[in-house]
């Protein structure tokens, strides 16, 4: 430790610790004495494993955060959410369409939203969850699509759903639908990938593969830029 | 209000030179000057940080010491007493790793009529696919081709990659983009479905393909949907501490580990995938990394005990850029896409000092020298010295919103901690990032072991001993896809594996016992300890 850094008290799960006060909440935890299992993937912001309800005390506001991305502060009153046991529904891709009809099928939950907002104030990435999925229900999968993207999955939302609607799970499927049917289909990798397939490459490589590594840097160094 | 008042004086230097910095770009590296800031700076050249190994089938052989560390270890079980021969699994193909690798794989594998299983040691997709940024290459424009993707990667690779691994890696490149498409996974796209691309370091063509700032877990999300919609059967939490061979020596299994019961499991397997990532967890030479909490180089391990032979296992990759301040950011990756879109590596005095897109390895050690011994650093209230990254100039070159629309997770990652990339510079220093090395394998993913593959980072020899970005994205993809499909086709062929065994093991305690190395040495690690001591 560093001469001037502060400390401060926090309360994992209701016990004590001090620990110093530039750490987050994961670094903190782990300062304590946990090795931990649950609740810590990429330590980055990605993945959403890391979802934690804190409350400061004397306060009476539950907050929530990801534990790798939230700084600790002085009475902090924390616990993780390590697993959330939301439903996902399985379909195959190629049999559906990107209709109100179809996605009701999947997840009919959706659509009995009460616009209560709470996932969208509950949403560690800022996300309007409650506009994405009131663009699902409109069946604009584009604008759901793109409004969901930053999305980490982590179950927050869920957690805090009355209609019980697991969102993350409601926007990866809009996304894919987006993504499959709505969005074109990059006509020239298409034919590229005919171009593999019927060996249009295989003679230039096979004299790449062959070239000698001064050859190679040749051809290296004195290749175009675009 | 992050920095500091000291930064922010410093900072001032940046904004001061910003004009003259536009339109003007910095020269590229000659290839003898390449040559000599590596041999100069790059920590693979340091002797320091190396020891040969003494047990094992690449014995004599160059490694990283910390990774001889876990290598030069005992197993997990010795002293465990377990029935080999009951199996609480039996299945075809047996895929240990839930990244991108052992998904595709798992993905693959089952398409093509085997019974897949799974495993995974923390949750699946907890893997540093999740986290890979920037992009992925493939040449798919019409001013590419695979031969000019294969340049690049050969010769980013210093020319040591296995010719049969590039050619695999470029020439599937378009097939896996086309394959992720049809998956429904949203990359960037023009209205017409042009997929945007972009340069990346050490490319010829602008053929970075990206899903805003978060390729990786876009890719990652789209595969695990896909697997559970397939019914693929997946056990989290339940790491493979060892591989168990059938008589004939080859590859039958492995012996799980449920990381909150702690039993041991049987799974007998006719092929066995090893797609457990890489080991910027074990901290190389003290640098901070950016890699996922789960990278211990556990499947090297497993692999190298079993008998596979490694290649370039002392080839590490430092990202050139990792956050470096505020200090919740330090070693935690800013994507190559910041430099992709024009961002600048500048020293103390504002000035630009090495061509903002060079290799990594290259970019990596012209950033340690400048604050190693031309001590034109940034100083940190934290004690190290960093370089700035003008993040704000990507908002002069491309338009305000630039940042918005194509880093919102880098916007959002340093917002969190009170810095605005739009107006204010990044503070950046090399991040341990990437095993460019791992377990032998050839175009099919296959291992020195007969029935065991390897996909994804802990296989080597793809990118030689530097890898560009974006190739990585594509190589855990490319031999993931390889591997499940020729690991299925050769489980059909085979009957089921009979008298597993754990022998390996003996010999290669004997071998540890011999060198002298301490018991208390123990491996796969599975785990990073950070607790305070």
């Amino acid at each position: 430790m560093r001469d001037g850094i502060g400390t401060v008290d926090i309360y994992v799960m209701g016990k004590q610790y001090r620990v110093p006060e530039t750490l987050t909440i994961l670094e903190a935890m782990e300062y304590a004495g946990y090795q931990m299992k649950r609740g810590c993937g990429c330590r980055a912001g990605f993945c959403g494993a890391c979802a934690t309800v804190y409350r400061i005390a004397g306060d009476f506001e539950l907050k929530v955060g990801l534990a790798c991305q939230t700084k600790v502060e002085q009475g902090m009153y924390l616990a993780q959410i390590p697993f959330f046991p939301g439903r996902k529904a399985i379909f195959n891709l190629e049999e559906i369409k990107p209709s109100v009809a179809d996605f009701a099928q999947l997840y009919p939950e959706v659509f009995r939203c009460l616009g209560c907002s709470s996932c969208t104030k509950v949403c560690p990435q800022d996300i309007d969850v409650m506009q994405y999925i009131a663009y699902i229900q409109r069946g604009d999968f584009a604008k759901a699509a793109d409004l969901s993207f930053d999305c980490l999955m982590c179950g927050l939302c869920v957690s805090r759903c009355p209609a019980h609607i697991v969102h993350y799970n409601a926007a990866l499927t809009s996304r894919r639908l987006y993504s499959r049917y709505l969005a074109k289909p990059d006509a020239f990798l298409a034919e590229r990938v005919r171009e593999i397939e019927n060996g249009a490459f295989d003679a230039e490589l096979q004299e790449l593969m062959e070239s000698s590594r001064e050859r190679l840097q040749e051809l290296y160094n004195s290749r175009e830029i675009e | 209000m992050a920095y500091t008042p000291q930064l922010r004086e410093l900072m001032k230097k940046v904004e001061e030179t910003r004009p003259s910095r536009v339109g003007n770009p910095f020269p590229r590296m000659t290839p003898e000057e390449r040559q000599e800031v590596l041999k100069k700076f790059h920590p693979d050249y340091n002797e320091e940080g190396f020891r040969e190994i003494r047990v094992g089938v690449d014995k004599g052989k160059r490694m990283p010491t910390e990774m001889a560390d876990v290598i030069e270890a005992y197993s997990r079980l010795k002293g465990v007493a377990l029935d080999l021969n009951t199996f609480d699994y039996d299945v075809d193909v047996l895929i240990i790793g839930g990244g991108g690798a052992g998904a595709s794989a798992a993905l693959e594998a089952q398409a093509a009529g085997a019974e897949v299983l799974l495993v995974t040691k923390l949750r699946f997709g907890d893997a540093n696919t999740m986290m890979a940024q920037g992009g992925i290459q493939a040449a798919d424009k019409p001013n590419d081709s695979p031969g000019i993707h294969y340049l690049d990667v050969v010769g980013g690779g210093r020319f040591e990659n296995i010719p049969e691994l590039a050619r695999a890696l470029v020439m599937d490149a378009p097939l896996v983009i086309a394959w992720l498409e049809k998956l429904g996974t949203m990359f960037d796209k023009k209205e017409d479905g042009t997929m945007i691309t972009i340069h990346g370091g050490g490319t010829s063509r602008k053929r970075m393909h990206a899903a805003r700032d978060y390729t990786g877990a876009e890719i990652m999300r789209t595969l695990r949907d896909e697997a559970y919609n397939r019914g693929i059967k997946v056990i989290e939490f339940c790491p493979a501490v060892e591989l168990l061979l059938d008589k004939q020596g080859r590859a039958a299994g492995a012996v799980l580990y449920n990381l909150e019961t702690e039993q041991y499991y049987i799974a007998r397997a006719k092929t066995v995938i090893i797609a457990t990532g890489g080991s910027g967890r074990l901290h190389y030479r003290g640098f901070p990394t950016s890699n996922h909490y789960g990278a211990t180089a556990d499947g090297l391990v497993m692999g190298y005990r079993a008998g596979a032979k490694t290649i370039y296992a002392d080839s590490i990759q430092y990202h050139p850029t990792g956050g470096a301040y505020p200090p919740q950011l330090l070693g935690l990756l800013v994507t190559e896409k910041t430099r992709g879109l024009g961002a600048t590596p500048l020293n103390v005095k504002g000035e630009q000092f090495v061509y903002h897109l060079e290799t990594r390895d290259v970019e990596s050690s012209a950033i340690i020298r400048e604050c190693k011994e031309r001590k034109l650093g940034v100083p940190l209230p934290t004690g190290i010295d960093a370089v700035w990254l003008d993040s704000p100039l990507i908002e002069q070159i491309h338009g305000e919103g630039t940042i918005e629309r194509q880093l919102p997770a880098m916007l959002r990652q340093f917002a969190r901690f009170g810095v605005d990339i739009r107006k204010e510079p990044m503070l950046i220093y090399p991040t341990l990032h990437y095993q460019n090395g791992g377990l032998l394998i050839n175009e099919n993913g296959q291992s020195t072991i007969e029935n065991l593959y390897v996909a994804g980072e802990t296989a080597g020899g793809i990118h030689g001993t530097n890898r560009l970005m974006g190739n990585s994205l594509l190589d855990i993809l490319v031999f993931g896809r390889r591997a499940g499909r020729h690991a299925a086709a050769k489980s059909k062929e085979m009957a089921a594996p009979e008298g597993l065994n754990l022998d390996h093991l003996e010999q290669y305690h004997r071998e540890l016992d011999q060198a002298g190395i301490g018991a208390e040495r123990v491996s796969p690690m599975l785990l990073p300890r950070y607790t305070h001591r």
